[in-house]
């Protein structure tokens, strides 16, 4: 192990290691707020509203997301009406491309979390916002989208730490991410061992605060099952 | 959902060690596994059946009937090729390789098989100076972990963007697209793609690139493996010299590339 290769290109490493994060965290932001109408239209009664969600979610999750990443990098560039429209001022850019095939792909897997939590409300709850009236919006606002948030929570923690870790693919479309840099710099200095390894030790930090901050988010939005009564207080006989 | 890169790498690191373990290990005398890239027209790609083929496959091929040695030729990634060779994945890189002197420090060489050089290639009707000055704020590309990488990095990089590729094809799939505004190449791989279909539309910039030493392509080898470098070196020039190394150099440039 040469740690003063190490040591030397730590910053490059931080640096790709800032460009994986603003991926992460770009999409992943983008990708909540499409997740949630889209898992409110695959949660709904009416057969012909589901089709839209249905097919955008089975694509998305039917396909791996490298060739998500070359479909929007070197697909879209194939077309002449592409690189001559508007479009192509966004689509030029790799870093971009990586943030639209990121959100896609999160936002599909994030709303069919959704979706299940959704469904996994207790009835009972439904049924007393019904009782008081509450209209269909009320009732997603104040009911549904609070208890889906916290019934999803531990899967979707789950989901971006997959993202951050599948974020290792915009090294393909020439981004120097984490995995790019190191790339970049073991193809010069011939020291994968070293690199790959320092390259995982700050994935693994990276993968460490996403857990932690799910895991604050987790105690405060479910605290209900976090809750444990004081028995001193509840003036009960002690046995 | 894929971590494809990061198995690959830990893959790669499991290999480094199993190789330090069994290091000591000879291997069977004529059985040779040489790698190659697959993605370096006219030097080595894939048929349409998906064999190898290309120059360093024939020559490959031609220096094995010649030490009269078993020979498997297996594909492996461009950047991660000399971890592999260390790593006992194959005993030898026919792939244009260039020797250089970071390389060596990783791996030996065999007597060079051919001499490159590097040019720039950009789109036809669109003026493309090469010198520093005039590259001002262009969008550069070429092949990661190569000698056309590593001059742009070195040579220009303060003045350009650098766009580093996983393989030749996609760095020119995005000139085409005009992602790039030029790319610099190995000369004879960008030789044999401007006649292609895809290549019209584009054609060599400013003069022949001169890096600092001339650039010579070898066969890469682990170090230690003195036998195997002295039969590929006297296989090699017993190919060029009962003409079998023209003939084939014939197949693929008017002009000897040796």
């Amino acid at each position: 192990m040469n740690w003063e290769i190490i040591i030397q290109y730590y910053p490059k490493l931080l640096e790709g290691a800032l460009l994986t994060l603003e991926l992460v965290v770009i999409s992943g932001v983008i990708g909540v707020l499409m997740a949630v109408p889209i898992a409110l239209l695959r949660a709904s009664k009416t057969p012909w509203v589901r089709v839209f969600p249905f097919c955008f979610i089975y694509f998305f999750r039917g396909t791996p997301l490298l060739i998500q990443i070359f479909l929007i990098y070197y697909g879209a560039s194939q077309f002449e009406a592409v690189r001559d429209s508007v479009l192509w001022v966004v689509l030029k850019e790799p870093y971009w491309c990586a943030i639209i095939a990121f959100t896609l792909n999160t936002a599909a897997y994030s709303a069919e979390l959704f979706r299940g939590a959704i469904q996994a409300i207790p009835k009972g709850e439904l049924e007393a916002a019904d009782a008081f009236g509450m209209s269909w919006l009320l009732k997603t606002r104040r009911i549904v989208i609070p208890r889906a948030f916290g019934i999803a929570l531990p899967a979707y923690g789950n989901e971006v730490v997959l993202m951050l870790k599948s974020s290792a693919l915009a090294s393909t479309i020439t981004l120097l991410d984490l995995t790019g840099m190191a790339r970049t710099i073991q193809a010069r200095t011939y020291t994968p061992v070293e690199l790959f390894t320092a390259a995982g030790v700050i994935y693994l930090v990276m993968a460490a605060v996403v857990i932690g901050l799910f895991r604050l988010m987790e105690n405060r939005f479910n605290r209900y099952q976090y809750y444990k009564p004081n028995v001193d207080q509840l003036n009960v006989d002690k046995p | 959902m894929s971590v494809r890169k990061i198995i690959a790498a830990v893959t790669l690191v499991a290999g480094a060690f199993a190789g330090t373990l069994i290091g000591t290990q000879a291997f069977a005398g004529d059985k040779i596994r040489i790698a190659t890239e697959g993605a370096y027209a006219p030097f080595n790609m894939k048929n349409e059946q998906g064999e190898l083929v290309g120059f360093d496959v024939e020559i490959a091929k031609a220096l094995c009937a010649e030490m009269k040695a078993d020979c498997t030729i297996v594909e492996q990634d461009w950047d991660g090729m000399i971890p592999a060779l260390k790593g006992r994945k194959f005993d030898a890189i026919v792939a244009s390789m260039s020797i250089t002197k970071e390389r060596l420090q990783a791996v030996d060489f065999t007597d060079p098989y051919y001499t490159n050089a590097l040019a720039f290639v950009g789109p036809k009707g669109v003026e493309l100076k090469t010198d520093k000055a005039s590259l001002k704020g262009k969008t550069l590309g070429a092949q990661r972990a190569t000698i056309a990488g590593q001059y742009l990095e070195d040579e220009l990089g303060d003045v350009v963007s650098v766009k580093l590729y996983d393989t030749q094809d996609n760095a020119y799939l995005d000139m085409a697209t005009g992602r790039l505004d030029g790319l610099v190449s190995d000369k004879f791989p960008a030789y044999d793609w401007l006649r292609t279909d895809e290549g019209q539309g584009f054609e060599f910039k400013g003069e022949t690139i001169k890096t600092e030493s001339v650039d010579k392509i070898g066969i890469a080898i682990r170090h230690g493996q003195d036998d195997l470098k002295a039969n590929f070196n006297k296989a090699l020039k017993a190919i060029v010299e009962n003409g079998t190394y023209d003939a084939i150099n014939a197949k693929y440039f008017p002009f000897s590339i040796y």
